[in-house]
């Protein structure tokens, strides 16, 4: 196995285009390195992108969004203050993940890239409406929401990676959330993940965005569940109506961390609370 | 020489003070020595190929291949690890959980290994080894391992039944006939692994002259010792077993599972051999406790007290017959004074991994049906749960489920200490529920033997064989100073390997600080013997004018009674012209290791919508018999309701269609992590054990017997469903919860 740690984006995408072997992208190595220890994984090439500047970077985007590089770290993330504030719901998936240590290490591109329909920080992300962009012979910019293709399986062409998410303004009067089920208090694996972004005019909803994890080979964005809230204030009604359209939309598998069943139901149970804390956040009393 | 082992009463000046334990720093810094932490000049690399088969023949092993791999120093199957087990049937299963023979008996069952240069050498060679099974039909169920025309595990067996033992006394039909109410309820438990952090591991080497030497995490290193000797077919004499620190054993470690193959391959390829398993291996082919099925009846008067009380518990043993279902059976109703009881444990086979001890083995599960219908008895005749235990509760002078009459014993202090227990009494909020429940273990004793040495600047090195798990040689230097009226800091205390020692039964079933505690005591007192002779020449009076009093030997009498008292140290630094070295040495089959008892309190919330339990408070209360160094035994008293809980709500051996375990690893086997857990709130009490000069009874297992029951219980509480299956994990009290 090679390893190289190119310092600019085209020295990585020009590495991963030549591989003829099977080429990896290391990030934080939090997914990568334990399946390469537990010989899930028998890599030719290794591509750290740790040493290419940009891909470290926070930055503002001058239409008022952030621009968050593909190795910066779920600590780094949530430390910034700026992006805390604007995308909570966001800020707190990411660091769901893991432990402290852990934390220290893993990204959201990574977490994306590694395509687990559990992810936490994608539900997240597809809620509140974030974009890849993705280097490789061109360049080009992807909805989060069309990058997982399958459990493991990504929408990237080989030599292609993912430099940076985008994330758009934050709208006044809105609010984000995501919530998890597991059965512990840490250390663990999505069982249900659910993210609601919305925004409200004049405390009605105005704009939703839902997505659900780990209910379905891919995280899905669900219209109807939005469509279910918005042009409400979030009433009983509109909360019954927002569960049962997340829990219409899972087509999970029964597992060792839960039955087709329990997911079901705890979707939309999950659905329903992170809506609560994405309109108190929003402003909705 | 005998000792009077019964209980002094004396006031004690240093056992019962906490201070710091003498492995404490090397084990925060890293210094400390673990099974993975040797290595040897030239030393392999050895790994396990195992099998993907819940059930198989096998055919066929071709291991040309992988022997001319370079790098490749030696290849070993069963067909290297003839039967020298001599007829006994538990030495014949140890070597063939080692290494299958003719069969695969479940996932993970090793059939090959290999000892290579290094480890990626080793992996390439397990893929060059070619072995040919023909699956068979395999059962891992316990329920359904016992019916008729299940896939038999072991021929030798009727079925898989791999044995049924029964205990009680009176008549439990006549029983159910004065009862006014009766509760019948089935209940279930899933396997659960101990789940300590370190993994087996060894560094073994075998000389040409058939001499060998073995580096083991390990609670017997003269267990180890014994049995790899007699499946090899060498000394016990020659083998020297060294144990290293250990990292959570909790019976686990109680067994052999790598180590004969390891010897084996180090004696092959001549070479010092290290293996180490991987957290996978050690789910899948270490020795986790018994999934469990049972069936409890229990009758009453309208009063509360219990006329009948029957339970039947079948015991999952994995692919090899155990003493599960007779442990589990002798401590069903061991709490109480009964009438009419009954117990009865069966041992089962089935295509999973060879159970292992695992803390106070197979009563936790009795533990689960008995204290859960208690609790709907109680419900069923509105009587507050621990008053109805108390009505029933076992006293000194009890006739035991068992069968021994029981001496002084705990159970009823535990109890009132529960009633009286602010916990009791704390308010509770929305969705959630109090619980509590009782739990018994027996005690070991066994064969111990320790030395005492006194070096010539006074300082005491203490050597002992029973393994340290929890604290012991905070323990057992607290005892020696004790004994020897010398200061803690003076005592080093050591496990000795097994040329140093005679031999030592296995640190398991609580006996550690109760016998070598008791084998301390004598050998201190052998040493003062040495001193007060020495004390005499170095007076030149007569031995029997001279006593001991404090760490110092006194001149009594009127004629000599004006000289000044020599201090241990004075007379230390005088030994090597007084006679040589000072040291005292005992050996012992400590008898009489006495009973113990807990009572559990939890509170629980239960989540209404997800069905998920957060435990929010938790209150261990139990009798220690004196507690030597209370912080370990306020250690002990948390440690097994921490795994109690795990065990109770989500901890669980998960098994597919295929027969093979789905979850072998920390992600998916959830054990709690620290923020899942309360502080977990402890009471000792202390009734002393009469056949111990301390009073010491075992404190190690009882604390893991009550808490699958009282969070069964509190969950019922808070919930108002109750759940008879163990763990009560969020999709099964939410299943519960809609079916209400």
């Amino acid at each position: 196995m090679r390893y190289e740690s190119p310092t600019t984006a085209k020295a990585a995408v020009d590495l991963l285009s030549k591989e003829k072997g099977k080429a990896y992208v290391l990030a934080g190595g939090t997914d990568l390195l334990v399946r390469l220890r537990m010989d899930m994984i028998e890599p030719d090439l290794m591509v750290d992108i740790k040493n290419i500047p940009a891909m470290n970077d926070i930055k503002k985007t001058p239409n008022g969004g952030f621009k968050i590089g593909a190795a910066v770290s779920g600590a780094k993330l949530g430390a910034n203050k700026a992006i805390s504030k604007a995308w909570p719901g966001v800020v707190e998936a990411t660091n769901l993940i893991g432990s402290d240590q852990i934390q220290g290490r893993c990204t959201m591109v990574g977490n994306l890239c590694n395509a687990s329909p559990a992810a936490d920080s994608v539900p997240a992300m597809i809620a509140a409406g974030a974009k890849a962009n993705i280097v490789g012979k061109k360049r080009r910019t992807v909805p989060v929401e069309d990058i997982v293709t399958g459990p493991g399986k990504t929408a990237l062409a080989k030599g292609e990676l993912i430099e940076a998410i985008t994330l758009p303004k934050k709208a006044p009067k809105s609010g984000d959330a995501y919530l998890r089920f597991i059965p512990r208090t840490e250390m663990d694996i999505a069982v249900v993940g659910a993210a609601v972004s919305l925004t409200l005019k004049k405390g009605v909803v105005e704009k939703a965005r839902v997505a659900l994890g780990a209910v379905a080979a891919t995280p899905l964005l669900v219209k109807e569940a939005a469509d279910a809230i918005i042009g409400t204030s979030l009433d009983d009604e509109a909360l019954e109506a927002l569960g049962a359209a997340c829990s219409a939309a899972c087509k999970p598998i029964d597992d060792k961390r839960g039955t087709v069943e329990y997911r079901v139901k705890v979707a939309g149970v999950l659905a329903q609370r992170a809506a609560k804390i994405a309109y108190e956040r929003a402003g909705g009393k | 020489m005998q000792h009077d082992q019964s209980y002094t009463g004396q006031d004690f000046k240093v056992v019962g003070s906490r201070p710091k334990r003498p492995d404490g720093i090397d084990k925060v810094t890293g210094r400390a020595r673990y099974g993975a932490d040797m290595s040897a000049p030239g030393q392999l690399v050895a790994l396990m190929l195992r099998s993907p088969h819940a059930h198989a023949r096998i055919v066929k092993i071709d291991t040309s291949k992988a022997e001319k791999l370079a790098g490749v120093k030696a290849v070993l199957t069963a067909a290297d690890l003839p039967d020298l087990t001599n007829g006994n049937a538990g030495d014949y299963a140890t070597l063939e959980n080692c290494m299958a023979r003719d069969r695969a008996l479940y996932d993970g069952h090793a059939v090959a290994a290999v000892a290579a240069i290094d480890k990626s050498t080793a992996k390439k060679a397990l893929k060059l080894i070619k072995v040919t099974y023909e699956k068979l039909d395999h059962v891992t169920d316990v329920d359904e391992a016992l019916k008729q025309g299940a896939p038999q595990i072991q021929p030798a067996c009727d079925g898989n039944l791999g044995g049924r033992y029964e205990f009680g006394h009176g008549d439990c039909e006549a029983g159910l006939k004065e009862a006014d109410v009766v509760i019948e309820k089935s209940f279930k438990t899933g396997q659960t692994h101990q789940g300590y952090i370190e993994p087996h591991a060894c560094l073994a080497t075998v000389g040409p002259d058939g001499s060998g030497e073995l580096w083991v995490t390990t609670q017997g290193h003269f267990t180890y010792r014994n049995v790899c000797a007699t499946l090899l077919g060498m000394d016990i004499a020659k083998l020297k077993v060294t144990s290293s620190e250990i990292g959570g054993g909790f019976g686990g470690k109680t067994h052999v599972w790598i180590e004969p193959v390891a010897l084996a391959l180090a004696r092959k390829a001549n070479r010092p051999v290290k293996m180490v398993m991987s957290r996978e291996e050690v789910f899948k082919a270490s020795g986790p406790t018994c999934a469990s099925s049972m069936d409890v009846k229990i009758g009453a008067k309208k009063d509360g007290t219990i006329t009948s009380a029957f339970i039947e518990c079948r015991y999952s043993d994995g692919a090899f017959p155990g003493i599960w279902g007779m442990l589990g059976g002798m401590t069903a109703w061991a709490c109480y004074d009964l009438k009419n009881c009954q117990s009865v444990g069966v041992d089962v086979l089935v295509n999973r991994p060879k159970v292992a001890a695992y803390r106070a083995p197979s009563a936790p599960m009795m533990a689960f049906g008995v204290e859960s219908t208690l609790d709907m008895l109680a419900k069923e005749l509105d009587m507050d749960p621990v008053q109805l235990r108390l009505k029933n509760v076992a006293r000194e002078g009890t006739q035991s489920s068992y069968g021994p009459v029981y001496g002084p014993i705990g159970i009823e202090p535990t109890l009132e200490a529960v009633r009286d227990h602010p916990h009791m009494k704390a308010k509770l909020g929305p969705n959630q529920g109090r619980g509590m429940a009782c739990g018994f273990w027996f005690n070991i004793g066994g064969q111990t033997c320790s030395d005492l040495n006194i070096g010539v600047d006074g300082t005491v090195n203490l050597t002992v064989g029973t393994i340290d798990v929890g604290g012991a040689r905070a323990s057992l230097s607290l005892i020696a100073a004790e004994e020897l009226g010398i200061s803690y800091d003076d005592v080093k205390t050591t496990i000795g390997d097994t040329n140093s020692l005679g031999h030592n039964d296995t640190t398991e079933g609580s006996r550690g600080t109760f016998s070598s505690g008791m084998a301390t005591i004598f050998a201190a007192r052998e040493a003062i013997e040495v001193m007060k002779s020495r004390a005499a020449q170095m007076w030149d009076i007569p031995i029997e004018a001279v006593s001991w009093e404090n760490g110092h030997a006194v001149a009594t009498g009127a004629e000599h009674g004006n000289l000044p008292p020599l201090s241990l140290k004075e007379i230390a630094a005088e030994s090597p012209t007084t006679g040589g070295p000072i040291a005292g040495h005992h050996e012992v089959t400590a008898d009489g290791s006495g009973v113990s008892f807990a009572s559990h309190i939890v509170d629980v919330e239960v989540d209404p919508e997800t069905g998920r339990t957060q435990v929010l408070r938790y209150t261990v209360v139990q009798d220690a018999g004196k507690a030597i160094h209370p912080d370990y035994v306020e250690g002990q008293f948390q440690g097994g309701a921490a795994q109690g809980i795990g065990w109770a709500l989500n901890e669980e051996y998960i098994y597919g269609e295929d027969g093979c375990l789905q979850n072998p690893g920390f992600l998916d086997y959830r054990i709690p992590v620290c923020s899942d857990l309360p502080f977990i709130d402890t009471k000792i009490l202390e009734i002393p054990n009469p056949n111990h000069p301390y009073g010491i009874r075992g404190v190690g297992e009882t604390s893991i017997v009550p808490p699958l029951a009282a969070i069964g219980n509190a969950v019922s509480n808070a919930a108002g469903v109750r759940m008879d299956q163990v763990p009560m994990s969020p999709p099964r009290i939410l299943k519960a919860l809609e079916q209400a």
